[in-house]
């Protein structure tokens, strides 16, 4: 089990090194000249030059690929912003924990409300209870987050006054965020639940289970959860990713200072080092999610904790 | 054998295929959901192909005597910050959400097929050089990397389309993938090779169809997502730019007046929500009726 855990990590090394290439690769080779951005329009050509030649942009490509990778492993470092000259790492670590905060209690939300709701509608299917829910859930991943939030900022927060409609503070603020946000993570686990506890619903062992007078609550907690929870954890990793770009859009809506608009502000002023940082940042969050995920299924299935055991002792 | 009587249903029509597609079709008529669905996408799509003729108004005129105007008869959605009459932006607006929408998916499903059905079937090196490439691109959830990529591109519609192609691919390599090794298993196919049939028509004739129907149902679900993608990208300014409408895009715009004039973001977010809808009930829809477990 260790063993697997350990070999997953290291997995995840040549995949991060994988996506700094390609996110690097990508910035270098877009138009548009970084010391020219950072010098603005009225720039002479000789003091554009001898920028580049302070910044290293005059190395070869694999030679600042390299020192990026050794900047980031040996001192955690994202390189300085373009723009204003401020350190990458401290900028994201520092707005990192709003994101993340909105996208783990709306992945909360999600698992919270999604996965009763998709147990309640395959254990009543075709009755009302199955059409309202799975009504919900269909609205829900057909909404685009940020119009969501809009839409609940207008009616909560500017209409009702019940809870401020932007910026940052004690738990009122993250609501209507987080509701914006879990919605689609709510509405995804509440249909792949649904789904999954329907394919394990037809197996023989519940009819058998039903047939020996096995109570209810326990052939649809025990029997049928039980086993239909692997696509459920699949799916969550997944809804995971869902809510962390939900999240990122929808921090624009409610003036949250997370990365998200430290990402869109990048964007918009060509701020490469910033939005490469942020990105190699998010897929290294991203990857420990999934490594979670891959663990849960070991705890989940015995099978597959067996099989690990097995093979990779 | 009788394996005539297999491929002819009763009454002599030819083949097993045709009845399967009349199945298909059959239980998709019998879907009122997949059948509104579709019946909304229509109206969408025509409303999109004929948008320049129908829509009342210029979408890109700015009239300044007439801004902020609420929905009234000669405006029905209103006008916007400029005066622009929201109803002909969101109609020709469907034009950019619909062609990123099917564009990218065509792409990425195309791309995704090709390389899925390579690394199913022949494995090895070519399965494990693709695959490690498709393990980094979905290191980032997919909104994210079509975010990246487009940063890197520069914004605009095109690169907008590309983004999400590219962020897409992967979901159907890894499909493509898993039916074609499934398939591969599978006794006709040992039967195809048997009779010397070559590699690229056991994958295009005997692969591929009978690995189709998950596809299909991808593709219908990925269009809607990549309407949903699209609109937040171009929310976030990087997609389709002003004065050309776009339903994300007039979001963003709409933001900064939501306490005075929230008809400004009302519409064209209902806009995305509505077609979003309509693909994602004709997807549950074709994934019931594919479904062969589903016995009527």
């Amino acid at each position: 089990m260790k063993k697997f855990i350990g070999k997953r990590i290291l997995m995840m090394i040549p995949v991060l090194l994988g996506v700094t290439f390609l996110i690097f690769s990508i910035m270098t080779f877009t138009p548009g000249d970084p010391a020219a951005i950072i010098l603005g329009a009225e720039a002479t050509p000789e003091a554009i030059q001898e920028l580049r030649e302070k910044m290293g942009l005059n190395l070869p490509f694999l030679s600042r690929f390299f020192d990026y990778i050794k900047g980031i492993v040996t001192r955690f470092d994202f390189g300085t912003s373009y723009i204003n000259g401020r350190n990458v790492k401290d900028e994201i670590l520092m707005r990192f924990g709003y994101t993340f905060r909105v996208a783990l209690l709306s992945m909360l939300f999600a698992l919270g409300f999604g996965i009763p709701l998709g147990i309640t509608a395959a254990v009543n299917r075709n009755t009302w209870k199955d059409t309202v829910s799975m009504t919900i859930a269909l609205i829900g991943i057909s909404m685009p987050t940020f119009w969501f939030g809009q839409m609940l900022s207008i009616v909560f927060a500017l209409k009702l006054g019940l809870f401020p409609a932007s910026g940052i503070g004690g738990i009122r603020f993250y609501i209507l965020p987080c509701l914006a946000v879990s919605m689609m993570g709510i509405a995804a686990m509440a249909r792949q639940t649904r789904s999954s506890m329907l394919e394990v619903i037809r197996s023989d062992y519940i009819t058998t289970a039903r047939a020996k007078g096995q109570e209810e609550r326990k052939i649809i907690y025990k029997h049928t959860l039980r086993n239909a929870l692997i696509p459920v954890v699949t799916q969550a990793g997944a809804t995971f990713g869902i809510l962390l770009g939900g999240t990122l859009v929808a921090e624009t809506v409610f003036s949250i200072p997370g990365l998200g608009s430290y990402m869109v502000t990048s964007i918009n002023s060509r701020d490469y080092p910033a939005i490469q940082g942020s990105v190699i940042f998010i897929a290294a969050v991203f990857g420990v999610v999934m490594l979670l995920v891959d663990i849960l299924y070991t705890v989940i299935d015995p099978r597959i904790r067996a099989e690990f055991s097995k093979g990779g002792k | 054998m009788n394996l005539q009587k297999e491929t002819k249903a009763p009454g002599g029509q030819p083949a097993k295929r045709k009845s399967m597609n009349a199945m298909v079709l059959r239980r998709m008529k019998n879907n009122k959901m997949a059948m509104a669905g579709l019946f909304i996408l229509t109206f969408i799509m025509l409303v999109a192909i004929f948008g320049p003729l129908i829509a009342p108004y210029s979408a890109t005129k700015t009239d300044l005597l007439h801004t902020y105007s609420l929905p009234s008869l000669q405006h029905p959605f209103g006008t916007d910050e400029l005066g622009r009459d929201i109803m002909s932006r969101l109609i020709i607006g469907s034009r950019a959400s619909l062609a990123i929408g099917l564009i990218s998916m065509a792409g990425a499903s195309v791309i995704g097929i090709m390389l899925g059905s390579l690394c199913g079937y022949f494995g090895g090196k070519v399965d494990t050089v693709i695959m490690r490439f498709m393990d980094i691109f979905q290191a980032l959830p997919p909104l994210i990397l079509a975010i990246a990529i487009c940063a890197a591109l520069g914004p605009g519609l095109n690169n907008c389309i590309l983004a999400i192609t590219i962020s897409n691919i992967p979901s159907f390599v890894r499909m493509t993938r898993a039916s074609v090794l499934n398939i591969r298993r599978m006794e006709y196919l040992e039967a195809a090779t048997a009779i010397n049939c070559s590699t690229s028509r056991i994958i295009a004739k005997h692969i591929l169809p009978n690995a189709l129907s998950p596809l299909i149902v991808q593709l219908t679900m990925g269009v809607a997502t990549a309407i949903i993608s699209a609109s937040a990208m171009s929310f976030i300014g990087l997609g389709v730019q002003p004065p050309n409408p776009e339903w994300g895009a007039m979001l963003s715009a709409g933001r900064g007046y939501i306490r005075n004039y929230p008809h400004m973001v009302t519409f064209s977010g209902t806009m995305i929500m509505i077609t979003v809808l309509s693909l994602n009930m004709l997807g549950d829809g074709l994934r019931d009726a594919l479904d062969p477990k589903l016995k009527d």
